[in-house]
């Protein structure tokens, strides 16, 4: 690791400005994706700000069918909470043990690394990005390749997600680092369906031909004729874009059975 | 910075670099060398402690976020003449032969017997003991040792 | 004696009371006062000349002690890393050696070569150092395929074709002449997949020197340290034997990858001399990835010929083999004499022709690898008999029973210079074919495909040569060392005891399972019986583990040391009792006068040893300690029977295995429990081998699987519980009729995952690993993948 002033801000407003403050900052919440690249020199903050001790940021509240968590909330958490079923499967699929006791949802969404979980809930369920600047509509937050809507300084502080009528998610895991090589959520509210992508294209996203055609037939049978368009789909040595593609449709089959 | 960690009971007052992570204040500062690193990208957990009662990877927390905390590494948990019922476990079943996963890996069966609501069979271990590399035993012995330690926390 | 502590019985280890509470003392966890810490520059390229190296930025980095270069260490004559076994080619010349120094100096050939070594007063100075460093590298295309390499641009001036040596064993015309017999020949081409050991505990070395007495110590993870202490004297000049110590203390799992004398602590060492402060360095992951030695890579061309009725006629192999860059300490050896050699598997096969070319390629060496040449060998036959057996139409089964030496035959010598002691390969097979419920598979597949699954069954009936190795016989093949073992038994006045042993225990259980030896034979409480070992301060010239070799053959030594033990104490006693020396017995710990009541205890006689007071001091030196080198006579050869039977998702392509059988015959076995213990660690990596592990590297290069999150290591739950039993035929060579048992579990595992493989999918070859989309794609292309 280079070196770098770490700090623990109190106040939110304390937090924005360390970081305005700094020559290059960088923000820590469960530190699972930071410190192993702090750890391998790949980033060289100069100053550390943990988001840690502010107030108001962990814990999971319900308001008639808003379910808000804090952005500071660690994966292990959501697992254990039924506000959402398919949220929690999804957070206890996260990872390992360990992962889940330190990992946060403000941190991995942050992040926007392509094979994280959490942003397949974030497209897929009708949800709400709230940060130290204002909301962000889920559906526009993930822009690119380890690239958010964020702006600089900005701080997730909770996140909103609509209680769906169903949903279920469904991972095929990376065998070695066990991200998502493709992971599938699929959500019903009323007649329309969600299905949210993670893992297979640069960054989280909506499948939209699979969605009209659940819209119209709600079966797995229904998945069969769908073509997945993988030209912008990732490729690496687990997976190639054609596979993924194929993995799309078993995994969003598997999700909608459940649902039934 | 200054830090303040209670390690195994003892509380210790350390002034230490920003850039200290949790693992090496256990075993460069405290000597507790039986937390170990096996990797440097916070898979393998042979690093695993407890920290305010829960499992994390020494290696991947820093010294700063511990502060306060209270954690618990393999020597704070029982001596050759008074084992753990997991390290206990370990032994009975022969759950190790180099011995170097070890460490991590009983300190995270205590967390997942600890935390499971009803008893765990063997795919709950298996699936339990995802983030913990061992490369000696095939597992075979360690999946043994928890479920049967299970019985004995 | 059978006692709950002797021969033969699950005796909890000794060595578990610190590891299960971190009191462990790994080389990482020994700590010098005023040490350094040693940073490595490694080469980003695969290939580049370095036509320069500026170290001025870096040596004047804050808290940087030293920078060293691979030219520092020419100018100080140290000298080249050396291969120890020496192959020959064909036309009988020497196998081609490129020079191989510790660190680079005017090329590199792999990524993660490394070049310069940056010594810090802290880790991270040492680090700022080494990324100060201003190499001038001027990249070339890399040769990274195997199959191709002998082809391709020359990487080492002293090496035309980039090949080491063109090797063969066995009688050609006469498997010519068997193939054109043939009613049926078989014909396979296999790539055997690339492994990357990750032993958990990655290398590191800690070198001292100690000014007044001009000495050298070096703690490091090595699987050998008087191996290591010989390279380091011998060829890279550090000092002499008698002022270099090593010391391997507790080490955490070494599988072959720390066997090897490596760059690191040879300048590690070198730069505590020329510093004259302690240096300290261990690897993190990503170095371990690059710079471990690799394992397997083979690419290969099999054939077998059958009569009509099933039985095998002739088999010829045609082999291409990975050096990597550089030679490694044993390189040479592993897919020659450990692989040409094993060939006959446990069949009678008449005629044997083995062809290997080894090549060089810009990649990380490959050396030895749990198994080390003979999971390749086995890879080989029995993907070839189970391919015969479908394309006869001949029960897997069968067709291997017809084809068995049998119980009778023995010693059994093979077309392929080995000659097997014993076995009952049959008995191993009913035995693993019982617990796999073979007769139920066929339900059991129907079931399955109820369900949209396919399910498959293979087999693997694998035998090895291990306990290396008879001296004369390695030395004549090329080897460059003795392999027998040293042990040291020294009894002390109070009659513990404690020994010495040459062979290393990185997680075999030596403490636990010679002391079970010595308890048993002595008559000496279990835990008053102490084993030392990994320190060349303590024990003899050594050779010790690698090859399934501590038990049969250090073992062996100990067991040798025993006697003489058992027959000074004879002497002893005889005199204390005043009689004759043959009429004394020694039995259950004691010296007994045959047909009398006269008898001493073993720890009375042990007093008088050291207290001679009733002492035949004329005649019998006092004192009662012990040594033995033992060299063996022959290998020791364990077979099995391996039956593995896995469901495939066709969906997705995921493997899972169900089941997994592995009986195996180790002859007698002196802790039940830490022999499964052993298989089960095997078994893993074999079955890692055939679904997850891979290491690749893309066409310049680069290492693409350099990390936990891309190289797929076992993990918990991708593994089944396994059935593990065995059968016994003791080895008839060795005082304790005993087989090597630490590699077998990787030997026979992964043609029998492969096997199953296949068998579900109902194709003849899927590529290893078998992973989810290779299997998909075999699939769906209803042949390889
Ligand atoms: C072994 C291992 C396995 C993993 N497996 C998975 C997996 O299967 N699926 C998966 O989805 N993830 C996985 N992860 C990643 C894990 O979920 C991380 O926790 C997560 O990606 C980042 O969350 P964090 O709280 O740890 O964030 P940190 O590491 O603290 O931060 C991540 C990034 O987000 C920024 N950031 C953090 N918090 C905020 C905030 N509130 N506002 C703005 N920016 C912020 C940071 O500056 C940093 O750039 C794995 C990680 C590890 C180590
Ligand atoms: S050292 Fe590997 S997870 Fe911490
Ligand atoms: S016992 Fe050696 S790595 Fe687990």
């Amino acid at each position: 690791m280079y070196q770098f002033n770490y700090h623990k801000p109190s106040t939110l407003t304390e937090a924005t400005s360390r970081m305005v403050e700094a020559e290059e900052g960088a923000y820590l919440s469960g530190g699972m994706t930071l410190i192993p690249t702090l750890k391998q020199r790949l980033a060289a903050p100069s100053d550390v700000i943990d988001l840690s001790g502010l107030p108001g940021m962990s814990g999971i509240s319900i308001d008639g069918d808003i379910v808000s968590i804090g952005a500071m909330t660690r994966h292990a958490e959501v697992a254990a909470s039924d506000a959402i079923p398919a949220l929690a499967e999804l957070a206890g699929g996260i990872g390992d043990a360990h992962v889940r006791n330190r990992g946060t949802l403000g941190g991995s969404i942050a992040n926007s690394d392509p094979a994280a979980d959490y942003p397949a809930a974030i497209v897929a369920l009708d949800s709400t990005v709230r940060t130290s600047i204002g909301p962000i509509a889920g559906g526009d937050f993930f822009t690119g390749l380890f690239e958010t809507a964020l702006r600089e300084g900005e701080i997730v502080t909770s996140v909103d997600f609509r209680i769906p009528d169903a949903a279920a998610y469904e991972k095929f895991p990376n065998p070695a680092s066990r991200y998502a090589v493709v992971g599938v959520m699929v959500a019903r509210c009323g007649d329309a369906v969600c299905v949210g992508v993670t893992g297979a294209g640069p960054h989280a996203f909506r499948a939209t031909a699979l969605e009209e055609a659940l819209a119209a037939d709600f079966s797995p049978g229904a998945v069969d004729g769908v073509a997945v368009d993988s030209s912008d789909f990732n490729a690496d040595i687990h997976a190639s874009a054609e596979y993924r593609a194929h993995l799309v449709g078993v995994l969003t089959k598997r999700a909608v059975a459940r649902i039934g | 910075m200054d830090i303040k960690v209670t390690v195994n009971g003892t509380t210790h007052h350390l002034d230490v670099p920003d850039n200290t992570l949790l693992v090496d204040v256990l075993r460069e500062r405290l000597g507790l060398t039986g937390t170990h690193v096996g990797c440097d990208t916070s898979q393998c957990g042979a690093c695993v402690v407890h920290m305010d009662g829960t499992a994390v990877k020494s290696c991947t927390v820093l010294a700063g976020q511990a502060d306060g905390a209270g954690v618990t590494t393999i020597e704070g948990i029982g001596r050759p003449d008074d084992l753990h019922p997991m390290q206990a476990a370990f032994r009975e079943n022969h759950a190790l032969q180099c011995g170097f996963c070890t460490p991590g890996m009983i300190m995270s069966a205590i967390d997942m017997v600890q935390k499971s609501e009803g008893r765990l069979d063997e795919a709950a271990v298996r699936d339990g003991l995802e983030g913990n590399l061992c490369r000696c035993t095939g597992y075979h012995n360690i999946v043994k040792a928890v479920l049967s330690a299970q019985d004995s926390m | 004696m059978a006692t709950e502590t002797g021969i033969g019985a699950s005796v909890k280890r000794k060595e578990d009371a610190r590891f299960i509470t971190g009191a462990g003392r790994y080389t990482d966890d020994v700590g010098q006062h005023g040490q350094t810490y040693a940073v490595f520059a490694r080469s980003p390229y695969a290939r580049a000349r370095l036509n320069g190296l500026d170290t001025s930025a870096a040596l004047a980095t804050d808290g940087v002690v030293a920078v060293f270069t691979g030219a520092d260490l020419q100018a100080s004559e140290v000298g080249d890393l050396p291969c120890g076994w020496m192959v020959k080619s064909k036309d009988g010349s020497d196998m081609v050696q490129p020079p191989h120094p510790p660190l680079a100096v005017s090329s590199v050939n792999y990524v993660g070569e490394p070049y310069a070594v940056v010594i810090g007063e802290t880790l991270e100075a040492a680090k700022n150092g080494a990324e100060a460093l201003d190499p001038d590298f001027e990249e070339q295309d890399a040769v990274v395929d195997l199959a191709t390499a002998a082809e391709a641009d020359q990487i080492h001036e002293s090496v035309p074709n980039n090949q080491c040596y063109d090797w063969e064993l066995g009688d050609k015309a006469a498997t010519d002449a068997a193939f054109a017999q043939a009613h049926h020949v078989a014909s396979i081409d296999i790539v055997n997949n690339r492994l990357i050991p990750n032993a958990i505990e990655p290398r590191a070395a800690l070198g001292e020197y100690d000014e007044a007495s001009g000495t050298y110590t070096l703690h490091t993870t090595s699987q050998n340290p008087h191996l290591e202490r010989l390279v380091l004297a011998a060829f890279v000049n550090i000092a002499p034997e008698a002022r270099l110590r090593v010391i391997s203390p507790d080490v955490g799992g070494g599988f072959g990858s720390k066997i090897f004398v490596y760059a690191e602590e040879t300048a590690v060492i070198w730069a505590a001399g020329q510093l004259r402060r302690p240096v300290k360095w261990r690897a993190e992951r990503s170095e371990s990835f690059l710079a471990d030695a690799h394992g397997r890579d083979h690419v290969t061309h099999a054939e077998l010929a059958l009569a009509e009725d099933g039985r095998f006629l002739g088999l010829r192999v045609k082999n291409k083999a990975n050096m990597g860059a550089y030679l490694s300490t044993f390189a040479s050896s592993v897919p020659t004499y450990l692989y040409g050699t094993l060939m006959a598997g446990q069949y009678k096969t008449p005629a044997i022709y083995v062809e290997v070319q080894s090549l060089f390629t810009n990649t990380a060496p490959v050396d030895a690898y749990r198994g080390a040449g003979r999971p390749e060998a086995t890879y080989v036959v029995e993907r070839l008999v189970e391919t015969a057996a479908r394309e006869m139409g001949i029960d897997p089964a069968e067709l291997r029973r017809r084809n068995f030496i049998q119980p009778a035959d023995f010693p059994y010598e093979t077309p392929v210079a080995l000659t097997y002691d014993t076995g009952d390969y049959e008995a191993s097979l009913d035995r693993a074919l019982d617990h796999a419920d073979y007769s139920g598979f066929q339900a059991r597949r129907e079931a399955s495909e109820q369900g949209g699954k396919k399910r498959g069954i293979g087999f693997s009936c694998y035998i090895e040569a291990c306990g290396l190795a008879p001296s004369q016989v390695a030395i004549s093949l090329g080897a460059g060392v003795g392999l027998f073992e040293v042990g040291e038994v020294r009894v002390d006045v109070t009659g513990s005891v404690t020994v010495v042993t040459g062979s290393h225990s990185h997680g075999q259980s030596h403490e636990t399972t010679f002391a079970q030896i010595i308890s048993d034979k002595l008559g000496v409480p279990f835990e008053n019986v102490t084993v030392l070992h990994g320190d060349t301060g303590r024990s003899d010239y050594a050779l010790g583990t690698y090859g399934s070799r501590s038990l049969a053959v250090g073992g062996s030594a100990i067991i040798k040391a025993t006697d003489k033990i058992i027959a000074k104490g004879k002497k002893i006693a005889a005199h204390m009792l005043e009689a004759k020396e043959d009429q004394v017995e020694f039995e259950d710990g004691s010296f007994n006068v045959a047909d009398s009541n006269q008898s001493l205890t073993f720890g009375e006689v042990a007093f008088a040893a050291y207290v001679p007071a009733n002492y035949p001091l004329e005649e019998l030196e006092p004192g009662l300690s012990e040594k033995a080198f033992y060299d063996p006579p022959n290998f020791t050869y364990p077979a099995g029977a391996h039956i593995c039977e896995v469901e495939v998702d066709p969906d997705t392509g995921v493997v899972t295995i169900e089941k997994f059988v592995a009986v195996d015959d180790f002859g007698h076995v002196i802790n039940p429990m830490i022999v499964e213990g052993q298989v089960h660690g095997g078994l893993a990596q074999g079955i890692g081998q055939a679904l997850l592990e891979h290491g690749v590297y893309d066409d310049t290069g680069q290492l693409l699987s350099g990390s936990y999150m891309d190289y797929t290591m076992p993990r918990a739950d991708d593994l089944p519980s396994f059935t593990v039993d065995t059968t016994v035929t003791p080895c008839t060579h060795n005082p304790l009729g005993v087989k090597g048992c630490g590699e077998a579990g990787a030997i026979g595992s992964t043609a029998a995952v492969m096997n199953a493989v296949t068998d579900a999918l109902g194709v003849k070859d899927v590529p290893m690993p078998a992973t989810s989309e290779t299997v998909w794609r075999a699939l769906r292309n209803g042949g390889n993948g």
